[in-house]
């Protein structure tokens, strides 16, 4: 079976040691108590009958999951091997600096976690103060060298674009560090005020690098970690070869996923479902709830929208009766240096990533 | 109910001085409105009218009075616009009217549009009740308001109710001086039927409704009816008045009486305001006198937003034509915008006013183009062109000479902003005529000016320069000579022919650099880099650019949710609408209307 067929796993962890004043994603604060009902919650839906899937991904996903208990995610972990066909799966968990020590890591990869995303976002500590996070880089650094110890071939580092304060040289010092660890993936994230955040304020917003600014950060980013060795596959992610997340590729593939846990996300059996943003229903309810955003989604417009952010761009070989008219769009649009049209593919530059927005609009609609 | 106990009346007044207030108070004293009916201002119940406080389309309501002398009478208020532009409406309103009421305001005297309708009641031989309002206000000066009155238009005012429409007081008087003072309506009910159509609308249930004055004879349900320009016959289903809310058919009007009938009419162009009713079988000699046609000085072209919607615009003008006569429009095609309709107006605020209508009533999305007064233009070969559309402007190798319509303007205001009044007029190529003082502190000043030059934004910055206090009316006054120039816009190197304008050569650069400013302002980044230009017979005299938008990009998509991104998307969709796409230039519809504000 190819693993076009098979399918991912995400489990939504929605605790944070604190929240993050830029974050709009679904968390709470943790509690052990809590943590353990959420935990059964998980299990539960994990037992009740999807079919016989077979999971080539599991990716826990936050919040913050590396604040679970090891036992409560090798709980889980076991659970999914019991109910799903797993066969030499990617399993990834999002981990904070200073949530783990050195013997946690060591333990989560005993139980079979292979691929570790880490939050990092920058190598400066004026930076991660403005970001409100909690850890240092020295932190960071130190969670990123006890995993490797601990075994972690395959780590990914987060990394943000556009902090207060960021400059060219504070990003490319940032690229540097990063690069210096063992490290093979980078997730870099340009930062978006979102409107049910603390940052959403003017005084916030003012102080901001400017759009000019943040531009050229992005594009400097994309050069330095290209000659680094980590390749871009999508707009935010990099990698070494073969160490692209085979997690993520499916969001932008349109592969199958099934999302567990609140405010957590599935396309399954060609529908688009979430899981609203409540803990205490999740509790609550033996299976959770999932509200179908999308009946049939297949559209068009929607795998183009979603092909589009990959490196590998959108063959319209698949899609006969659009290719004339967006290929017509395109062409004015490879002048400007945005896009490249080779045959039937159509593939954002790196300054069209920038604009992705606006140029996704222009192609589809 | 005899004629003589039948009062039928208009208000006059100038915009804010408290005709709509007054109107209300009216209604509440004859108890025509239940207390828990009173809605503000009643009578403008167009949704834009309440908005600007001001009245557009006249309205007709039958109140009932009970007078100190213990007799009853009927009184038909006919609401009249008090604008410069609407002229012609207050024209018709009078025409079916014994008498009017001139409202003035304490604080502030007689205004000169006041004045301009106040003499046009006179021109259909109405009594005038003058009337002093706001006299609330500290600084209020009745006394010298009624001496200006008798000053100013020669009528005696000493005796004239001071009235605080605001709280109500002193309402009765006025109620008493139109028994009084305003004559009872003549005509025969037994003579051949003669009415005249003063207003209409379109009722989606009922056809057209067209409101009438009963001059001769009677109409009543089951009637055949002739409408006498247009030749259209019918039957009428419907007759009677109007309370202040709703329509009473009571199934016959006669001679003296105001009100409506509805004839299942489908055909609106058949109904003209100013025409005559009579009777088929029984039909009057000759029609009434209709009222003098008016003719649009300010046009521009209204296009859909959508290209779609062109039958659904025409429609809409038609039911606006309905009951203001004063619209014209004829169908035109424009490179940038595709089909719409070049329509001519009375003035700007007419103009803005329709546009508004169609936007609110029709629920349609349109783009104005520049407005445009028709230049007089004679060619090398002699032949003379009239254009009031740029696009048509000939090539400046073929003009011999170029006229453009010039008005009498006259500007009342406090001396205070005598000075800033010479300034604005001097920009607007204003030809200085005379400056009379009224008073100490009121000054008359009379300009000659290019209708061009007003048709912009005259009236809103002369309101800036005065604080509000200057009032301004014109009238025609034929063509002068001009050096005048087509102004060309260029978006990313393509003329944009709804762009275009006409200007004198001497301001031609100073608002090539505003306009051009304008649109950078309203043009959003896009992802080239737009060149806006402005060209004069292919030179570039002005440019602005808007850069290449550099950065719009979702960087997240966390746990699979993809829902942000089709949010977006839809958005995006949402916004093309309001785009037009010019070549691969998106332009918003406010770009359009961003080269009339310019002050």
């Amino acid at each position: 079976m190819s693993t076009e067929n098979k399918v991912g796993l995400y489990i939504h962890v929605p605790f944070c040691a604190k929240k993050c004043p830029y974050c709009d994603f679904y968390s709470v604060s943790f509690g052990k108590k809590i943590a353990r009902l959420y935990t059964d919650a998980v299990i539960r839906n994990i037992k009740s009958d999807r079919g016989s899937a077979e999971i080539d991904t599991i990716y826990f996903g936050g919040g913050t999951p590396s604040l679970l208990p090891v036992e409560y995610i090798s709980d889980i972990l076991k659970t999914i091997t019991e109910n799903f066909t797993v066969h030499d799966a990617e399993i990834t968990i999002e981990i904070n600096p200073k949530t783990v020590s050195p013997e946690k890591l060591l333990q989560l990869y005993n139980i079979g976690v292979n691929r570790l995303s880490i939050g990092v976002q920058s190598c400066v500590d004026n930076e991660l103060k403005a970001l409100g996070r909690i850890h240092s880089f020295n932190d960071a650094k130190n969670t990123v060298l006890s995993a490797y110890k601990a075994g972690f071939r395959n780590i990914s580092c987060d990394l943000m674009v556009g902090i207060i304060g960021q400059t060219m040289d504070s990003l490319s010092y940032s690229i540097n560090q990063l690069c210096e660890m063992p490290i093979n993936h980078v997730s870099a994230y340009i930062l978006k005020i979102e409107d049910n955040t603390d940052f959403n304020k003017q005084e916030i917003i003012n102080s901001l690098p400017d759009e000019d600014l943040v531009s050229d950060m992005y594009l400097l980013m994309i050069e330095m970690l290209e000659k680094k060795g980590f390749a871009q596959y999508e707009i935010s992610n990099f990698s070494k070869k073969g160490f692209e997340s085979k997690h993520n590729l499916k969001y932008w593939k349109c592969l199958e996923y099934i999302g567990i846990g609140p405010s957590a996300h599935s396309y399954f059996n060609g529908k688009r479902t979430a899981v609203p943003d409540s803990l205490e229903d999740f509790i609550k309810y033996d299976r959770q709830i999932e509200i179908v955003t999308e009946e049939n989604s297949t559209s068009f417009e929607e795998m183009a929208m979603l092909r589009l952010r990959l490196k590998e761009g959108l063959c319209l070989s698949d899609f006969k009766e659009h290719s004339e008219r967006v290929i017509s769009k395109a062409t004015p649009l490879e002048k400007a240096g945005l896009v490249k049209i080779n045959n039937d593919t159509i593939v954002l530059t790196p300054k069209g990533f920038l604009i992705s927005n606006a140029i996704i609009a222009e192609l589809i609609l | 109910m005899s004629i003589d106990k039948i009062r039928n009346f208009s208000i006059i007044a100038h915009i804010d001085h408290g005709k709509s207030t007054l109107a209300d108070r009216i209604l509440e004293k004859t108890y025509t409105v239940a207390d828990r009916d009173m809605e503000e201002q009643l009578l403008d119940n167009m949704d834009i009218e309440r908005e600007r406080g001001i009245t557009i389309k006249a309205r007709a309501v039958r109140l009932t009075y009970k007078a100190e002398d213990g007799e009853t009478y009927i009184f038909n208020l006919i609401d009249t616009p008090g604008h410069v532009d609407f002229n012609y409406e207050v024209s018709r309103s009078l025409a079916a009217c014994e008498g009017a009421i001139l409202v003035v305001d304490a604080t502030q005297g007689i205004e000169a549009q006041t004045l301009a309708n106040t003499y046009l009641a006179l021109e259909h031989d109405l009594a005038i009740v003058p009337v002093v309002n706001k006299i609330d206000l500290p600084s209020a000066d009745p006394e010298k308001v009624c001496s200006e009155v008798e000053s100013v238009i020669g009528i005696d005012a000493m005796d004239a109710p001071k009235i605080s429409a605001k709280l109500g007081t002193n309402i009765e008087a006025v109620l008493e001086r139109i028994v009084k003072d305003i004559p009872a309506p003549t005509g025969d009910e037994n003579a051949p039927l003669q009415a005249l159509i003063f207003d209409s609308y379109y009722d989606s249930y009922k056809g057209v409704i067209i409101y009438i004055r009963v001059k001769e004879g009677k109409v009543r349900i089951g009637d055949e009816i002739r409408l006498i320009a247009t030749g259209a016959e019918y039957t009428v289903v419907e007759t009677g008045y109007l309370d202040a809310t709703s329509f009473n058919n009571v199934g016959e009007l006669k001679a003296g009486e105001v009100g409506y009938i509805a004839a299942a009419i489908k055909d609106i162009s058949e109904t003209r305001v100013g025409d005559t009713v009579t009777l088929v079988d029984n039909p009057c000699e000759k029609a009434l006198p209709g009222y003098r046609r008016v003719n649009p000085m300010v046009f521009s072209g209204i296009y859909p937003a959508d290209g779609a919607k062109y039958g659904d615009l025409r429609e809409a003008l038609e039911k606006l034509q309905l009951n203001d006569a004063s619209l014209s429009f004829e169908p035109e095609t424009s490179v940038a915008l595709g089909f719409g309709f070049r329509c001519g107006f009375l003035g700007l605020l007419h103009m803005e006013i329709i546009q508004e209508r169609i936007e609110r009533e029709y629920n349609l999305d349109i783009i104005t183009t520049a407005p445009s007064v028709i230049y007089k233009i004679t060619l090398t070969n002699g032949e003379t062109v009239y254009i009031d559309n740029p696009t048509n402007y000939p090539d400046a190798g073929s003009i011999m000479s170029a006229e453009e319509p010039m008005v009498k303007a006259e500007i009342l205001t406090p001396s205070d902003y005598v000075g800033n009044i010479m300034e604005l007029c001097q920009e607007r190529r204003g030809i200085f005529k005379d400056m009379v003082y009224l008073d100490e502190t009121r000054v008359s000043m009379r300009y000659e000016l290019p209708l061009n030059e007003i048709v912009y934004d005259f009236f809103d910055a002369l309101k800036s320069r005065t604080k509000g206090y200057a009032s301004f009316d014109y009238e025609m006054l034929g063509y002068a000579q001009s050096k005048l120039v087509k102004l060309d816009i260029l978006l990313n190197g393509d003329i944009v022919d709804a762009l275009s304008f006409i200007v004198h050569s001497d301001n031609s650069y100073a608002r090539a650099r505003k306009i051009v400013e304008k649109l950078k302002e309203s043009i959003p980044r896009q992802m080239f880099e737009i060149p806006i230009q402005a060209a004069i017979g292919g030179k570039i005299i002005a440019r602005e650019t808007v850069k290449a938008m550099r950065k719009d990009v979702l960087a997240k998509c966390y746990g699979g949710d993809i829902t942000r991104k089709k949010k977006l998307l839809e958005k995006q969709k949402e916004g093309k609408k309001r785009m037009r796409k010019l070549g691969t230039v998106e332009v918003p519809q406010e770009a359009f209307m961003s080269v009339l504000k310019l002050d």
